[in-house]
């Protein structure tokens, strides 16, 4: 676990310099910070579990197993990237690990997981849907579509709130007249745990509770992990909203630092080990970035493909037919 | 041959599919106990039983949402939206969601399933239960666009969709549901999309139509016959994919096309037929492509419904124009 999120860390470093150095185009929302909310969740969960989440979805991407080299390709839109570099930073998604991607479309994904939970009730499947949403989705009526269905008929899916208090610009005080997610989840009858997400283990232990309860067929449950994004928003974030002073508060909260001491502290890595992982990372998001570097751009004659299983008639739907 | 309404041809094939593949299931508001708000789907729920024919909570968004969920989850949806017009509730799923996974996956997991929605005017209901929005999903790529006119093509061009591996926005002209029955076998038989159909032949001008509109077309052309005027009406049948090679053919034959839609005239599916026409068939026209539609206006109160959109007279105007030209 401490190497998976030292892993997410080092990606987003070296997302975040690319992107400075533009080989990242249009927006890039850096996971920093709320690394133990995907590291200890996905763990909880089997790896057959399906997953959805919001476009901050660097980190579930890599913990799910994704290719580092082919994630960071996607980011930079190259022809080797997870999607063929048609998904871009915000839709990192394979079918094979069951990560049906991140969705830019705040909440947008919260009935489809719900429709995928039906699917796995109606086949009595042992499956479960994870689907996680930050707080600022709470306020949009797709969240309480997908809650209320997911209710009504009991449907193995564990919604994950990742509360790291702000939307883009805004603080939640702001955006949302309750400050625990969790009351959320009462109006539909749903039991709830809230943990914290700085600490892979409070965050485990809820998501654990969560998907047993849901893969016993008791309906959905709902999770509030209450984190911190380091960064601002996007690459493009001004950070308006926040003091200097705030941040440094919760950056002494670091999920990896805390991970890494409790290690050494119960003896079972020593520091010397702990930096050799974080060299193998850097080594391995080094290759990433060459990789990513070098890889094709996607062709110019493809920019229609695969939008219909059989194409219909380019010549007659392509611009230059003008 | 049995005969049947074109609310009987779509029931017909659905329960035809949901007995052939048992990964077909419909979801809708009140579809199942109730058989759906024009009975399309009456009797589906106690055959099929109640996790097939899905009573869902009146929630657009969560009824598509659900579907694409099932869908990439190897089932095959048919969700009902009661009126075409409320698929703007459900319009962030459809537009951003729907017709983007398979592109965005590269083809490695997409979102078959079909949207079925009534619509149109004629039937005396305001606004959103008859607006004609077609043209809005035409700009959406990865979603078929089909709109049928009689129960033969709804029968046939529902088992397609079905069967489709894209998703595919299937529009039922509510005022025809009930108007005609008509000669539709009891069996399986698809339409292939991207086939316009050919109503009737005549050399002065070419009526070009789809859904409802068809159907004035044809009561406009009985009418210009009168005239010593002999039109030819084309129903496209298929939006998306758009039978390019049939609307140059029929346009080229006549040399003048009228469209018809009961969409509002800007920017309505007629430009793009108007587009096309005059981008591959040119040098064969005798005289612009004309455009019959609804008025640039939200829909109205049934009491001014019949100066809103097409009416017999307009069409039999326009055409004669066209021919004078």
């Amino acid at each position: 676990m401490y190497r998976q999120m030292v892993l997410i860390r080092r990606f987003e470093d070296h997302a975040a310099e690319s992107y400075a150095r533009a080989r990242i185009g249009g927006f890039l929302h850096l996971y920093i910070g709320e690394e133990a909310v995907a590291v200890g969740a996905l763990n909880a969960a089997r790896p057959t579990d399906h997953l959805l989440t919001h476009y901050r979805d660097h980190g579930y991407a890599l913990v799910r197993g994704c290719d580092p080299k082919a994630a960071m390709a996607e980011l930079f839109g190259k022809a080797s990237g997870l999607s063929g570099g048609r998904g871009g930073s915000m839709h990192l998604a394979e079918a094979s690990r069951h990560f049906w991607g991140g969705h830019a479309i705040v909440g947008s994904h919260i009935p489809i997981g719900a429709g995928m939970a039906y699917a796995m009730q109606y086949q009595r499947r042992e499956e479960v849907v994870l689907d996680f949403f930050g707080d600022g989705a709470t306020g949009n009526g797709i969240f309480h579509e997908g809650l209320n269905m997911a209710a009504l008929w009991q449907l193995p899916v564990v919604f994950v709130c990742e509360n790291n208090l702000y939307g883009m610009g805004a603080t939640l005080a702001e955006e949302s007249p309750v400050k625990d997610m969790i009351i959320r989840a009462e109006g539909y009858t749903m039991p709830s745990r809230q943990c914290d997400g700085m600490d892979v283990f409070s965050v485990y232990e809820a998501v654990r509770t969560a998907v047993e309860h849901c893969r016993s067929g008791k309906g959905p449950f709902f999770v509030e992990a209450v984190t911190y994004r380091f960064r601002g928003h996007s690459m493009a974030d001004p950070e308006l909203y926040r003091d200097k002073e705030e941040v440094g508060r919760w950056r002494a909260q670091d999920p990896i630092l805390r991970f890494g001491e409790f290690c050494v502290r119960q003896r079972i890595s020593s520091e010397r080990e702990l930096e050799e992982v974080n060299e193998q990372v850097e080594q391995e998001m080094l290759e990433a970035v060459a990789f990513a570097e070098a890889a094709p751009l996607p062709e110019e004659s493809t920019v229609a493909d695969g939008v219909y299983a059989n194409p219909i008639d380019p010549e007659a739907a392509g611009p230059e037919s003008a | 041959m049995p005969q049947m309404t074109l609310v009987e041809a779509v029931r017909d094939a659905l329960r035809l599919e949901l007995r052939r593949d048992p990964r077909v299931m419909l979801l809708g508001l009140d579809i199942g106990r109730l058989g759906g708000v024009f009975r399309a789907t009456d009797g589906l729920q106690a055959e099929f039983g109640a996790e097939r024919v899905v009573d869902m909570p009146l929630a657009e968004a969560a009824i598509v949402g659900a579907s694409i969920g099932l869908a990439v989850a190897g089932f095959v949806p048919v969700a009902e939206i009661q009126f075409l017009g409320f698929t703007h509730q459900a319009f962030h799923q459809i537009g951003p969601q729907v017709g983007r996974w398979r592109q965005r996956s590269r083809g490695r997991f997409s979102a078959p399933l079909v949207i079925r929605a009534p619509f149109g005017g004629g039937i005396r209901s305001p606004e959103f239960h008859s607006d004609a929005i077609e043209a809005q999903f035409v700009q959406t790529p990865g979603i078929k666009v089909v709109m049928p006119a009689s129960p033969y093509d709804a029968k046939g061009l529902l088992l397609e969709a079905i069967r489709d591996p894209d998703p595919v926005l299937f529009c039922e002209p509510d005022r025809l549901y009930r108007l005609h029955r008509q000669e539709v076998p009891a069996g399986e038989y698809t339409i292939p999309f991207g086939q316009a159909r050919t109503v009737r032949e005549g050399d002065d001008v070419t009526l070009v139509a789809w859904s409802a509109a068809v159907e004035l077309c044809e009561r406009a052309a009985a009418q210009l016959d009168g005239e010593g005027i002999a039109a030819t009406v084309l129903d496209l049948r298929t939006l998306v994919p758009l039978d390019v090679e049939g609307l140059v053919r029929a346009a080229t034959r006549t040399g003048r096309v009228v469209v018809v839609h009961e969409a509002p005239l800007s920017a309505g599916f007629g430009a793009e037929v108007a587009a096309t026409i005059q981008e591959e068939a040119f040098f064969a026209l005798d005289g612009p492509v004309r455009r019959v539609a609804a008025w640039d206006a939200p829909y109205p109160s049934a009491a001014l419904e019949a100066s809103y959109l097409p009416t017999v007279a307009r069409v039999v105007a326009a055409a004669r124009a066209a021919v004078r030209s």
